[in-house]
């Protein structure tokens, strides 16, 4: 039978973890539950559930630090942080749409801030502000061995002893449950805008991408939207182009905004020649929260990857996959970052081994995760760049050392992890 | 300090163990003459000294990779040094161990603007990376004051900071892949120049992890474009409070200087006195805050910050007129520590960071700890974040007189712990901080922290007697005691 424990507070948590270690009966870590399918998928039978360790502990704007359970709903934070005309500077996705949990019973879309953290999922402003996995000051977690241990603190210096912090975010709940975070709490930007240039191809825009971040300008958002992805956004501006769409954001202070709006086209090269349209508020929010979240930029209904590589190696590494016929794909992080959608079924192992490659001989390096795929599929290929040997051989020792019995989602990130 | 004890048998092998070394790093690659140990006995942190067994110079990741393996394989102690400016003392050798110095690792090896990346060897400078992309406008942004001397590989290791890092992110925030070779002679590469990387982010371990886990053999950063301007305001304050209040309020209001540091009296006048900068000398509290950006942006902050600066009753403000100009304000800073270095015979820097809203309280606790231990103190502050940099002015050659400096500064981190601060904010701990970890830590982090390093070192061959305070056996660590048939918890609500 599914025993589904829903722990009250950090004490229970240890409790659980201890329970779970010494029966030998590992735990599946669930938040919100909107990025449940995101991983391999599990065999454990039983559920931990740390939605019931929700709350903001401490908020202090001016030391721009707030600490809060790992199970407060992103969406509660992020009000929590905008009263104060703050935010989380690496733009927590929403990928509940593109997962399939947007309609989950009892679920939360925007997850949870401990998911975030787990799946260290940051979004377009991640070039400029860093992935979420620099705004994480310390925590709190219960190792896989029932310790309740803390790392970090809550200021922004510090090198007291090992960054386990770092270790924590993105390691899909492997290690540690978490009992609460502190991350940084930045200013919001007052003003954005974004430029849009039409009808380029992927590299021409990927081009144009680079040129604009190698500008002191401090772009904050730098994507290339293929006409088939600009066709599905809702924003009029960009759906209504008839072309691929590259974006550009632009955030600040007013008087900053405007100047760098002005001088940023004639930086950009050929590109710009065709002339530039521009977002304003509050179409420039929407459409990048479109290209945060993915979902509806790409066909329903497909197979996802996500490709990180070097940015400018973006449109060439898509190139060489033509053979796969992609059904669709969309560059953030000014090419860095990759989604393709490939249609159901086009190849056996869902295009593991070509994508993979691809990345090896096009970028030189980089890496492939599989994020939407049926379980029968996550389950078959591996979801998560396979490692070589030593390094495979590492984490599994690092795996060891927080959770020896693999008590927390085990087999989520590697099969032996 | 005491550090693990030398092993005799090692000892004892001392000339074979040299001969191998030569056949794997040939020539000039393999000190073992006294005279020519004594350069490497100390870092930064100088009032520590061992003589090291032996000092290597390799030059390819290859003999790093086997002289490790054969130090691995013959119970060897070693331990990695860049520049050897650590403040913490984590390059200190072992009199028993191997000293592993990466100085020959020199060369960039690859500038990708269109990715805006670096590679560089480990014994790069910090200023060398800039140096080498700055003609194209881009820069490297993590700048510790020692940024001529001290090594990319050692700012990897200490997650070293600078003046920028507030607005810029720390080292750890700008490094994004590493080349680095285990205790074993594994030869391991991770991320490189995409975003991010697949697995655990060992990357991330490894900033800040003070030569324990692994040789860094090749690190990429990302680079970025130079801002088009840059402004220096210099602000005098009658009292630290104003000082204090006025950098919490500038956060409030949502701005985030590329640079925000404060000095006490003491620190202006032999800051002062030292470089000429131009430092007012009748206030108490000095600000120095850069704004960069495009002009607009400048010009906008700098009046609003001028407005934030006379309601917390500054006394004068003074702003850049020229790029020579504000290199001037910045001189007095960046040269704060060889200028109190002038005023007495030693000074021990302190390195603790603090809630910038205990800033007053902390510096009146510290006046009264000096006026204790009959020891002055100037302080550095990186205020933007909390960073605390007292320095503890004493002579080396009064007997007693370390020590007394020792006691005052761990009162001082305690102070930091106590507030709500860390014991360091980008020094390290190494053998200095290393038996104060117990104030922040408790037991069952430490031990978290060592089955780490397990992990990468089982038999803590690599930079031992640093950051922990007492060394476990991993096979102890590791152990897990299971308790079979325990109650599954009455009280969890379940489902
Ligand atoms: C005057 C002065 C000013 C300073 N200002 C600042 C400042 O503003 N901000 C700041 O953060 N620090 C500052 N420091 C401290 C020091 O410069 C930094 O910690 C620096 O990063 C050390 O670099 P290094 O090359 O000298 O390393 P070392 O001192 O040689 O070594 C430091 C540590 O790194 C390890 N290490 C070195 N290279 C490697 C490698 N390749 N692989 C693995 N481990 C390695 C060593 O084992 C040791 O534990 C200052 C020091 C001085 C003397």
């Amino acid at each position: 039978m599914t025993t589904r424990l829903k722990p009250d507070n950090a004490d229970q948590v240890v409790d659980a973890v201890k329970w779970a270690a010494s029966e030998g009966v590992p735990l599946e870590l669930v938040g919100g539950g909107s990025m449940r399918t995101l991983g391999r998928p599990l065999q454990t039978e039983h559920v931990l559930d740390i939605s019931g360790l929700s709350g903001v502990l401490l908020y202090e704007p001016e030391e721009l630090v707030v600490s809060a359970l790992p199970g407060t709903p992103i969406a509660e934070l992020e009000a929590v942080l905008a009263e104060k005309g703050q935010h989380l500077a690496f733009e927590p996705p929403d990928l509940s749409a593109l997962l399939g949990a947007a309609d989950a019973p009892g679920g939360n879309r925007r997850g949870t801030l401990g998911g975030v953290v787990a799946c260290n999922l940051a979004g377009p402003r991640r070039i400029h502000a860093g992935a979420v996995r620099d705004h994480v000051l310390g925590l709190s977690g219960v190792s896989g061995r029932g310790d309740a241990y803390k790392t970090g603190g809550r200021v922004f210096k510090n090198v007291t002893g090992y960054d386990l912090s770092k270790l924590m975010t993105g390691s899909y709940g492997t290690l540690s449950a978490l009992t609460q975070i502190t991350v940084k709490a930045l200013p919001r930007p007052e003003t954005v805008r974004t430029l849009l240039l039409h009808g380029l191809g992927d590299a021409d825009g990927i081009a144009a991408l680079t040129a604009a971040l190698q500008t002191p300008y401090e772009v904050s958002g730098a994507a290339h939207l293929p006409a088939a992805a600009a066709r599905r956004s809702a924003v009029p501006d960009v759906s209504g182009a008839g072309g691929a769409v590259t974006a550009i954001r632009l955030e600040g202070i007013a008087a900053s905004v405007f100047y760098r709006l002005e001088h940023l086209p004639a930086r950009l090269g050929p590109a710009a020649a065709n002339g530039v349209t521009e977002l304003g508020f509050p179409a420039s929010d929407r459409f990048w929260r479109e290209v945060r979240d993915v979902a509806s930029l790409i066909p329903a209904d497909t197979l996802v990857w996500r490709l990180s590589v070097p940015p400018a190696a973006g449109p060439a590494v898509v190139a060489a996959l033509d053979d796969l016929d992609p059904a669709g794909s969309l560059f953030d992080w000014g090419g860095g970052l990759v989604w393709l959608a490939l249609a159901p079924g086009a190849k056996e192992d869902g295009g593991a081994a070509a994508i993979r490659a691809a990345v090896k001989s096009t970028a030189g390096e980089g890496h492939a995760t599989l994020i939407r795929a049926p379980g029968s599929l996550r389950a078959g290929v591996p979801v998560f760049q396979p490692q070589p040997p030593e390094l495979a051989a590492l984490t599994g020792r690092i795996k060891q050392s927080f959770d020896p019995q693999r008590a927390l989602n085990p087999g989520r990130l590697y099969a032996d992890i | 300090m005491k550090m693990p004890e030398a092993d005799k048998r090692v000892l004892a092998r001392r000339s074979e163990i040299v001969a191998a070394l030569r056949a794997i790093v040939p020539g000039e690659g393999v000190i073992d003459r006294e005279d020519e140990l004594r350069a490497y006995e100390s870092d930064g942190l100088s009032a520590y000294r061992i003589l090291p067994m032996i000092v290597v110079l390799p030059s390819t990741t290859d003999q790093v990779s086997r002289v490790l393996r054969y130090c691995h394989e013959n119970g060897i102690k070693v331990v990695p040094r860049g520049a050897g400016t650590s403040l913490s003392g984590g390059a200190l050798p072992l009199g028993d161990g191997v000293l592993l110095g990466l100085g020959k690792f020199n060369r960039i090896i690859e500038i990708d603007y269109d990715n805006r990346a670096v590679r560089a060897q480990p014994g790069v400078t910090n200023l060398g990376i800039t140096n080498a992309v700055q003609h194209r406008g881009f820069y490297y942004a993590p700048d510790p004051s020692s940024q001529i001397a001290c090594t990319i590989g050692g700012n990897v290791a200490e997650n070293s900071g600078g003046v920028h890092c507030l607005k810029y992110g720390l080292t750890t925030n700008n490094v994004l892949g590493l080349e680095m070779v285990l205790v074993s002679g594994e030869v391991i590469r991770l991320g490189g120049k995409a975003l991010d990387d697949a697995g655990f982010d060992l990357v991330g371990l490894m900033n800040g992890s003070e030569g324990l886990l692994g040789v860094v053999t090749e690190v990429t950063v990302r680079i970025l474009p130079k801002p088009e301007t840059a402004r220096a305001m210099l602000i005098g304050f009658p009292t630290n409070e104003d000082a204090g209040a006025c950098v919490a309020r500038i956060m409030a209001a949502g701005i985030i200087p590329g640079g925000l540091e404060m000095m006490d009296r003491p620190a202006i006048h032999a800051a002062e006195d030292f470089v000429h900068a131009g430092y007012p000398l009748d206030v108490e509290a000095l600000l120095i805050a850069e704004l960069d950006g495009p002009e607009a942006e400048v010009d906008h902050l700098i009046e609003r910050v001028g407005t934030i600066a006379r309601d917390c009753n500054a006394m004068s403000i003074r702003v850049s007129e020229s790029d020579e100009e504000r290199l001037r304000f910045w001189a007095g800073r960046k040269a704060a520590f060889p200028a109190t270095g002038r005023i007495a015979p030693d000074y021990y820097c302190m390195d603790g960071t603090i809630p910038r809203k205990k800033l007053s309280e902390v510096l009146h606790r510290i006046g009264e700890m000096s006026a204790h231990y009959g020891l002055k103190v100037a302080n550095v502050f990186h205020a933007g974040d909390g960073n605390l940099h007292p320095l503890i002015l004493y002579d080396a050659n009064k007997p007693g007189d370390l020590d007394t400096a020792e006691e005052f500064g761990a009162e001082i981190l305690k102070l930091c712990v106590e507030v709500g601060g860390v014991l360091t904010g980008e020094h390290g701990v190494g053998v200095e901080k290393r038996d104060l970890m117990e104030v922040q830590f408790e037991e069952v982090d430490l031990d978290q922290q060592q089955r780490v390093k397990c992990a990468f070192d089982p038999e803590s061959l690599l930079n031992p007697g640093k950051m922990f305070p007492k060394l476990h056996r991993c096979a102890e660590m590791g152990r897990m005691h299971v308790h079979r048939g325990q109650l599954p918890f009455p009280d969890i609500p379940r489902f």
